[in-house]
């Protein structure tokens, strides 16, 4: 999962980025709006955490612009000002979620999970393709039953096919889902950690479709 | 409480009672002078009439053709006029019915009043030589007064039956016309405290137009101060909640890491956002400080010079490789009021513009033009013009703001150049390498 934090404080913004991170979270830090609207604009992202008040304006404006465009990206609001008004107001300009300074990592975590999780139109906490069941909350994987462990890569890759089990993802995307701005990506990583998936879940779980990507096989 | 509608009703009573009585009397008085003039013509008519019926000859003449000669039994009233016959010599010759036996006037030609059996009388003689008669026709004062008194009591009786409609009428068109004062009353009454729209004055009266429209400035006004207030609240709310929401996060980082060196980063950011906290927790117990402190008369100077050496010897490690210069001409500036503000003012002043300086920058304290004071000139982003005005509110932090900034640091420096009397002058330099504040000096 990928996450854009707009957090202008820089020790909040980074605890943010390592505190996600723990969760398997690809996190992106940006401090203002200017900023915001670029990273927006060049990324995809699964969830985004706002906080309101920036150095060069509101994030409501952002939240505001963002749904005007049409893009409809889980946005969860970050902000000291937690009144009963304030929450209408944020979640009326378009919030899906709000919370307010200080917060609990994990419940932050929870939330952008769960808002994730509604966008992408499942209900259900886990991702199931088969017997492959995915737990994004504790990080666990099993197949029929039996735990398996992976690497936090492979556990991204595998996610990111799971959550969406009929279509087919290619390199870019997955790649984009895994790795920040600022990390370096080797060419072939996301052939390796595919290659090594498979070792571990079963050779048919992931099915490559030539020139496009990958997708979950159908039969596991 | 006076009520507008009584009082206006009282008014308008009272206006009405007045014009209607002068009226009153006007119409009595003209009435009665118009009636003399018109019986007395007919008093006049009647004796020629009478006059003319006498026969020098025919003498007596016969007291049925006197009555005849008489008007009519007026309605509602007896017989008014009476008239006698008198020879020369002084005997009656004749009278109508129910005129007194005496004689009604003196021996003279015209009008004359004469009381006769303790009744006034108007009468009109005509003295005949030739016919050798004197013929006098009159009429009972008392009658005449009557008649002008039932005509006003006519006039007025109507009047007095109409005055309770009249006061009802009166009372509720008031009640109407004033109802756009008490529906406006009304609107205001229903709204809750929070309700600072302007009242819509295009559909008021005129009279209450002004009402409204000091009303709507005071909404207004009202509504900048809360507007403001809750900015303040809201720049508090960010600014002191931020810092716990990081030192939070980082804690659960560090408890949650099973990496030794992502727990030591977290660690050490702990320490970072503590320290920062820790300058936070200090500005507003200076800044507490400051506002309930009074005004100290303070006679003593300092040197300004002096108090910045104190001031940068006494700091914190400079950051990078800032430098400071101060001028030496700045022993001779002299600062006056209690030492304490000034150091505060100073230091807020000083660690601002380091706090904004690139590595490298120089920080230099000069005298302010004349020598009226003492300036502090940096290198760092300057502040964009529309936030000049904006930064000494508290918890304000502008678009460059510093990482270990407060929001209170100017704030603070503004509250103390008050205090001392001095006034701050905060403003980008001319080539926009930088920010210069100024503390200059009242005038002596």
């Amino acid at each position: 999962m990928r996450v854009l934090v707009v957090e202008d404080d820089p020790i909040l913004s980074d605890g943010l980025k390592v505190g996600l991170a723990l969760g398997l979270v690809t996190v992106d830090c940006v401090a203002t709006c200017a900023d915001a609207r670029a990273a927006l604009a060049s990324a995809q992202f699964d969830a985004i955490v706002l906080d309101l008040m920036l150095p060069d304006g509101s994030g409501l404006d952002v939240l505001r612009e963002m749904r005007r465009a049409g893009d409809h990206t889980p946005v969860l609001l970050l902000t000291a000002q937690d009144e009963t008004p304030d929450r209408i107001r944020g979640l009326d300009s378009g919030a899906d979620d709000y919370i307010g300074k200080p917060f609990d990592l994990d419940e932050l975590a929870a939330r952008v999970r769960a808002a994730a999780r509604r966008h992408a139109g499942r209900a259900a906490p886990l991702l199931q393709t088969g017997s492959i069941s995915l737990d994004p909350s504790t990080l666990s994987v099993t197949v029929a039953g039996e735990p398996i462990s992976l690497s936090r890569r492979e556990f991204s890759v595998l996610a990111a096919l799971m959550e969406r089990p009929g279509t087919i993802r290619s390199r870019g995307e997955i790649e984009e889902r895994l790795y920040g701005w600022q990390e370096e990506v080797d060419s072939n990583a996301v052939e390796v950690h595919i290659h090594n998936l498979r070792n571990k879940i079963g050779r048919a779980a992931i099915e490559t479709v030539r020139g496009l990507g990958y997708r979950m096989g159908s039969a596991p | 409480m006076t009520s507008l509608r009584r009082r206006l009703f009282f008014i308008l009573v009272a206006a009405t009672g007045l014009i209607w009585l002068s009226a009153g009397a006007w119409i009595y008085i003209g009435s009665r002078s118009e009636l003399e003039h018109v019986l007395d013509t007919r008093l006049q008519e009647a004796a020629k009439m009478v006059h003319s019926l006498v026969d020098a000859h025919t003498m007596p003449a016969s007291v049925n053709a006197l009555n005849a000669a008489l008007p009519a039994e007026v309605h509602g009233y007896e017989r008014q006029l009476s008239c006698q016959i008198w020879s020369l010599d002084g005997h009656l010759v004749a009278r109508s019915s129910g005129a007194p036996a005496a004689q009604l006037a003196e021996n003279v030609d015209g009008y004359s009043d004469r009381v006769v059996d303790g009744e006034p009388w108007r009468v009109y003689t005509i003295q005949d030589p030739v016919k050798r008669v004197r013929v006098m026709v009159g009429d009972r004062i008392g009658l005449r007064h009557k008649l002008v008194n039932d005509l006003i009591v006519g006039l007025l009786a109507p009047a007095l039956l109409v005055l309770p409609l009249f006061g009802l009428l009166t009372w509720a068109s008031l009640g109407r016309g004033l109802r756009p004062l008490r529906s406006m009353a009304a609107e205001l009454q229903g709204r809750d405290a929070e309700d600072m729209r302007p009242l819509d004055a295009s559909r008021l009266p005129a009279e209450v137009q002004p009402l409204a429209h000091a009303l709507n400035a005071l909404f207004d006004k009202v509504e900048a101060a809360r507007r403001h207030e809750r900015e303040i609240t809201a720049f508090a709310a960010h600014e002191l909640r931020t810092p716990l929401a990081g030192l939070k996060t980082q804690a659960q980082v560090a408890r949650a890491a099973a990496d030794p060196a992502v727990r030591d980063r977290a660690l050490s950011q702990i320490l970072v956002s503590v320290d920062r906290t820790t300058r936070l927790v200090r500005q507003l117990l200076v800044l507490t400080r400051l506002e309930a402190e009074g005004v100290h008369p303070c006679n003593g100077t300092h040197a300004a010079g002096e108090l910045l050496a104190e001031i940068v010897a006494t700091a914190p490690p400079l950051p990078d490789i800032v430098r400071v210069e101060i001028d030496p001409a700045l022993a001779e500036v002299h600062l006056p009021g209690p030492r304490e503000t000034w150091m505060l003012a100073l230091r807020n002043v000083h660690e601002n513009a380091i706090h904004h300086m690139p590595e490298g920058g120089l920080v230099r304290w000069c005298a302010a033009p004349d020598g009226r004071g003492v300036m502090a000139i940096d290198q760092g982003p300057g502040i964009p013009e529309e936030e000049l005005a904006l930064v000494t509110q508290r918890f304000y932090r502008g678009r460059h703001k510093s990482t270990s900034g407060t929001g209170l640091g100017l704030t603070i420096v503004a509250i103390a150049a008050r205090r001392l009397g001095v006034e701050l002058v905060l403003s980008n330099r001319q080539d926009r390498t930088g920010l210069q504040a100024a503390f200059i000096l009242p005038r002596r």
